[in-house]
């Protein structure tokens, strides 16, 4: 593993936006970073500017007013990015999937790397989900210089 | 001691490589002591390295051109400033140089269209105008008694500055607060966590320009450090220990205050850290016009 890989586990900055869930999640998102779960240990932090995310954690259903935001923060985001799905409405669409506006899980409109289902989802579930995206960034890495090597 | 060229270029050399080593260093035993304040445990030391190493492995997204080039003037103009002072150089030019990186910086905050880093760019102009008298005033009273602006004429002093100049220690607090963008006075950007228009005069930085940014402030924390040692040019470990003292004092305000407005910032820094370091200076004229 090259020190680039290292340093971008050792270093996720999180962007998290909320689709229109019902702030559980949201909830739960913030409680990681208090002094109980701590995940600045980690090295994690939550930024507030897509330019500076790396992973994108969304909670809530995509509905079709939110979709256009989500997918201009994700367009936002600098390579290599990762999203994670929080809660089940972010997953699936949970208990509003058949509603009129919504669209369905958070994939319906952007790629999502990690699913962390629950309702809402626990602290520690969102952490494993976090850990799992930062373990899949290496090959992520790889697939970008891939594609681009075809590209160019 | 510090002008013969062996030395110049071993100066030279830890002013370029060692000191953001240092600066890193020190930015992660702040956000260490950070956590801690806060009862958290907080990151590894090394935590500010591998922020920059994986902003480099980015693949940035610019803003624009003006601004990558405004991002590496202030790049080498801190650098330039780091050596200045530390090769026993003009201070007077070493502000200069200074400023004009802020400048450069403010530049390319304003050449971008996100109002973010606009209404940030203003804020910038505004904390150089609340620290920059402080440091001119600081450079000042070094003149007044060593009677040159050379910094190396400091080490030729008997006594250290600290001794005629005490309240200079309170003066680089507000500076340290103003200039590192510590809570109350994290205006123009904000470090750690903290968001303040989205990010300030850096939210169109992305990937390695941002890693720039990130190197700056290391550089800028070293060079705190030795405006510190200055007070102190006798014993540079005592001095060392002085500008540790300051950056403590520092952290600890940033963890116990809350952020003001940028009128409040200009208000303390004239009407307590203006008058603080005036008073300071006036009683040092006082005693070198009596031993004359």
């Amino acid at each position: 593993m090259s020190s680039f890989d290292t340093s971008n586990i050792k270093s996720p900055w999180i962007l998290h936006y909320d689709t229109g869930s019902c702030n559980g999640c949201d909830i739960e998102v913030l409680a990681c970073l208090t002094p109980l779960y701590d995940v600045e240990r980690f090295g994690i932090l939550n930024v507030g500017n897509p330019r500076h995310a790396d992973i994108l954690v969304i909670t809530g259903a995509a509905n079709k007013r939110s979709a256009r935001v989500l997918r201009n923060l994700y367009e936002q985001m600098p390579d290599p990015k990762m999203v994670v799905a929080v809660g089940i409405c972010a997953v699936s669409g949970g208990v509003l999937h058949n509603c009129y506006n919504v669209l369905g899980g958070v994939d319906k409109v952007i790629p999502v790397d990690v699913y962390v289902p629950g309702c809402a989802a626990r602290p520690e579930a969102i952490i494993d989900g976090i850990v799992l995206a930062l373990q899949k960034i290496p090959e992520k890495r790889k697939l970008l210089k891939s594609r681009e090597a075809k590209t160019a | 001691m510090f002008l013969n060229s062996g030395n110049t270029v071993l100066i030279v050399f830890m002013a370029v490589f060692v000191a953001p080593l240092i600066g890193g260093l020190l930015m992660g035993i702040d956000r260490i002591l950070s956590a801690r304040l806060q009862g958290r445990i907080g990151p590894p030391i090394l935590q500010p390295f591998y922020d920059m190493m994986k902003l480099m492995s980015k693949k940035p997204i610019s803003g624009t051109k003006i601004q990558i080039i405004c991002v590496f003037v202030y790049l080498v103009s801190m650098i330039l400033s780091l050596v200045l002072l530390m090769t026993g150089q003009d201070l007077l030019v070493m502000v200069l140089v200074l400023a004009m990186g802020s400048i450069f910086f403010i530049l390319g905050g304003f050449s971008v269209k996100s109002p973010y880093s606009n209404i940030g760019a203003q804020r910038e102009i505004l904390q150089v105008l609340a620290y920059e008298p402080l440091i001119i005033f600081y450079v000042v009273a070094i003149y007044l008694k060593t009677g040159s602006f050379m910094t190396f004429k400091v080490f030729e002093l008997k006594d250290p500055l600290l001794y005629s100049m005490p309240l200079f220690v309170v003066a680089l607090i507000i500076i340290m607060v103003i200039k590192l963008r510590k809570s109350p006075f994290d205006l123009s950007t904000s470090h750690h966590a903290h968001q303040e228009l989205v990010k300030g005069i850096t939210t169109e930085l992305s990937g390695r320009h941002l890693a720039v940014i990130e190197l700056v402030h290391m550089y800028e924390m070293a060079l705190l450090m030795v405006l510190a040692m200055l007070l102190f040019a006798t014993n540079l470990w005592i001095g060392l220990a002085l500008g540790l003292f300051c950056l403590f004092a520092t952290i600890v305000i940033d963890n116990i205050t809350a952020r003001l407005t940028w009128s409040d910032m200009l208000r303390f820094a004239w009407k307590i850290g203006v008058p603080i370091t005036a008073l300071n200076l006036a009683v040092i004229y006082y005693f070198s016009i009596i031993k004359k």
